[in-house]
């Protein structure tokens, strides 16, 4: 199911449907700007964007400390407390828990860990059936695909698809593409999935270690309606979820919804701090990669990220590409900094996949600075070696060329002859600089020939 | 070596040495504003409502107004007990899937986002604000703060095993961004400001 396109080649399919694209980039860009209509309502913003900033890399540099203070408050909240180093340890503690109770069904709301950890494949080959309760993400496991954006799961899709995907697996009326219709069925079908599963995942938003306790926050009521319903509860976390008080949550809580829908807050913003009396609560602290990129000092403060998508609604990249092309759980931009720390040679592509304009770092809430990070990367993973041969060979090639001024010359000549005899070398689909665009025309001279022409005319004129 | 320990001394190991300092929230919330006004433009800008009552009564009388109430109803509030069961707190919380209205009490309400504080001692059981197809949440006009901040300091170290804020009824834009109210939770939230 794992792409294994790089991001141009599956932007380049994505765009074959102009105008899928451009109500693609619409829809995101009106999300965007409904983002700037929340922030703008609010005169202290920025100093709001500051203070998160501080937290968390107060955040970064006591980890360890605010961690085993987590751990310990949420045992004495009669918390179980689980670690896994990795996807597949996070995986086997889930189903351990499932087969202590000997339960084969999941209710689950929306975690981006559990994409990247791939738990749904995994517990489905042992058996277990797993139902996504997030409609969105409900939309997307139905049609057998990843989400394609962390906020908005299914903003990829057409209410028309929505509409194809219910009438075949819910029975709704072939063609009917209300959204308030499509909802009304998704919402009887999952209300039946909460009231019989006995055994709820969800994500977790923020986690206190102060109190022990974890924030999650939905629109729909979903998380709640699953945990509420069901015997027990997982919460799933990377262990950079942790902040360090309670009233920290304040500066999080009005940040969060405005960056990420425009909206002030989420309709729900849950505090679980003890499983309910005679039921169990069992929270699994993953590192899966996440230590090694808390060393990394130009990339760690990607950990500071509380996963608004705000980045991902201003990308130009993004808006025209698509999610499902970044072929990660995270997509757009911070996806593209996260990525490489997790598999470098197979998301060496993504960094690339930015014009760099900054966009993603001015939305941030948590004063991430995406674009720079996004530069960084390419540097390491040219200098690993991780990027095409092609590129390299070119780059190196382009290095040659204008470190010698006589080859620098006789190449800017022979381009400017092709470009104007044989124009069909250049505009053709083998160069990339001619998809969507018309090459320039060639100029009669370079800057050089002219600047030597004229630097001489005027010193003769000068001279006479 | 568990996991635990090795996680746990790699963070130590890769985390940075040059401590932050936490900074200070005291500068953050101060902007002035009409606070029950602002509270009533959010709430309707999310899909809420309110009404405005003296006492219980006429809660009581716009309830019978304007719900089903031959259907079930459930409430926390010993004052509505007309209306509504207040024996259901130690049933399985599956059993209120019929539910109509639940009617709870908040202990405050924000103006910035119109969320009210909600914990498990006032709400019966957890379920209660989730499952109903319609909420009505009652709150003390003088129990409205300004902003989140004010609210944190309320709660302050409020012990409770739940606590939510709830803004509006449940809603969802997952298909192609059209606003969609009563997800899974409630369909609509009126909120009854008592004076």
């Amino acid at each position: 199911m794992k792409s294994n396109l790089e991001h141009s080649e599956a932007a380049a399919i994505f765009n074959k449907d102009v105008k899928r694209v451009d109500w693609h980039d619409e829809t995101l860009w009106f999300v965007r700007e409904k983002r700037d209509k929340a922030a703008h309502q609010i005169p202290e913003w920025e100093l709001l964007r500051e203070t998160a900033s501080e937290i968390k890399n107060n955040v970064l540099s006591n980890m360890h400390d605010y961690l085993l203070e987590f751990e310990s408050n949420a045992q004495k909240n009669g918390i179980t407390i689980h670690w896994a180093a990795d996807a597949d340890e996070h995986n086997k503690i889930v189903h351990s828990i499932m087969e202590k109770h000997g339960v084969k069904q999941m209710v689950k709301s929306k975690s981006m860990l559990t994409e990247e950890c791939h738990l749904n494949e995994y517990l489905s080959e042992k058996g277990i059936d797993v139902i996504d309760s997030d409609l969105g993400e409900r939309i997307v496991q139905l049609r057998k695909e990843p989400p394609s954006h962390i906020v908005l799961p299914a903003i990829h899709l057409k209410k028309e698809d929505v509409s194809e995907t219910f009438h075949e697996h819910l029975g709704t009326e072939k063609g009917n593409n209300d959204p308030q219709y499509l909802t009304e069925a998704a919402r009887l079908h999952l209300r039946d999935t909460f009231l019989t599963r006995k055994v709820a995942l969800t994500g977790v938003n923020f986690a206190i270690a102060e109190t022990g306790e974890i924030v999650v926050c939905t629109n729909e009521g979903n998380a709640d309606m699953g945990v509420h319903l069901a015997d027990v509860h997982i919460a799933c976390m990377g262990f950079e979820k942790i902040i360090p008080q309670r009233k920290h949550l304040s500066v999080f809580l009005r940040l969060l919804a405005r960056s990420a829908t425009g909206q002030p807050i989420t309709t729900f913003s849950s505090h679980f701090k003890t499983p309910r009396d005679g039921k169990e609560m069992h929270i699994v602290i993953v590192d899966n990669g996440r230590t090694t990129q808390l060393g990394r000092e130009d990339f760690r403060s990607s950990l500071k990220c509380i996963r608004c998508g705000a980045c991902m609604n201003t990308c130009p990249v993004y808006r025209r590409s698509g999610g499902h092309s970044y072929h990660n759980a995270v997509a757009g931009p911070i996806g593209s900094i996260l990525a490489p720390n997790l598999d470098m040679s197979k998301n060496a592509d993504l960094p690339f996949a930015s014009t760099l304009c900054g966009s993603c770092t001015n939305v941030c809430p948590v004063k991430i600075d995406i674009h720079n990070q996004l530069y960084k990367w390419r540097q390491v993973l040219v200098k690993e070696g991780h990027t095409p041969l092609g590129k390299t060979v070119a780059m190196k090639g382009m290095a040659t060329v204008l470190a010698n001024p006589m080859v620098f010359d006789f190449a800017g000549k022979a381009g400017r002859f092709v470009m104007k005899n044989m124009p069909v070398l250049v505009n053709n689909s083998l160069n990339p600089w001619y998809k969507q665009r018309e090459m320039p025309a060639p100029p009669e001279e370079s800057f050089r020939e002219w600047y030597k022409k004229n630097a001489k005319e005027s010193k003769d004129k000068k001279d006479e | 070596m568990s996991s635990r320990t090795t996680i746990l001394e790699k963070i130590k190991q890769n985390q940075p040495t040059a401590i932050s300092e936490l900074p200070n929230l005291g500068t953050l919330g101060l902007e002035s504003f009409e606070i029950l006004d602002k509270y009533k433009a959010v709430l309707k800008g999310i899909g809420g409502d309110f009404v405005e009552v003296l006492n219980y009564d006429a809660i009581i009388s716009f309830v019978k107004k304007n719900y089903a109430t031959e259907k079930r109803m459930i409430t926390t509030i010993p004052e509505l007990a007309e209306i509504a069961a207040t024996d259901w707190f130690n049933d399985d919380p599956h059993s209120l899937e019929n539910v109509e209205l639940t009617l709870v009490k908040a202990h405050f309400g924000v103006a910035e986002n119109s969320a009210l504080w909600v914990t498990d001692d006032l709400l019966g059981q957890r379920v209660s604000t989730f499952i109903p197809q319609y909420l009505a949440i009652v709150v003390n006009k003088k129990d409205i703060v300004a902003t989140m901040h004010q609210a944190y300091d309320r709660i302050g170290n409020q012990e409770y095993g739940f606590g939510t804020f709830i803004a509006g009824p449940s809603k969802t834009a997952d298909i192609e961004q059209s606003l969609v109210l009563g997800a899974h939770g409630a369909r609509g939230l009126t909120v009854f400001f008592m004076d």
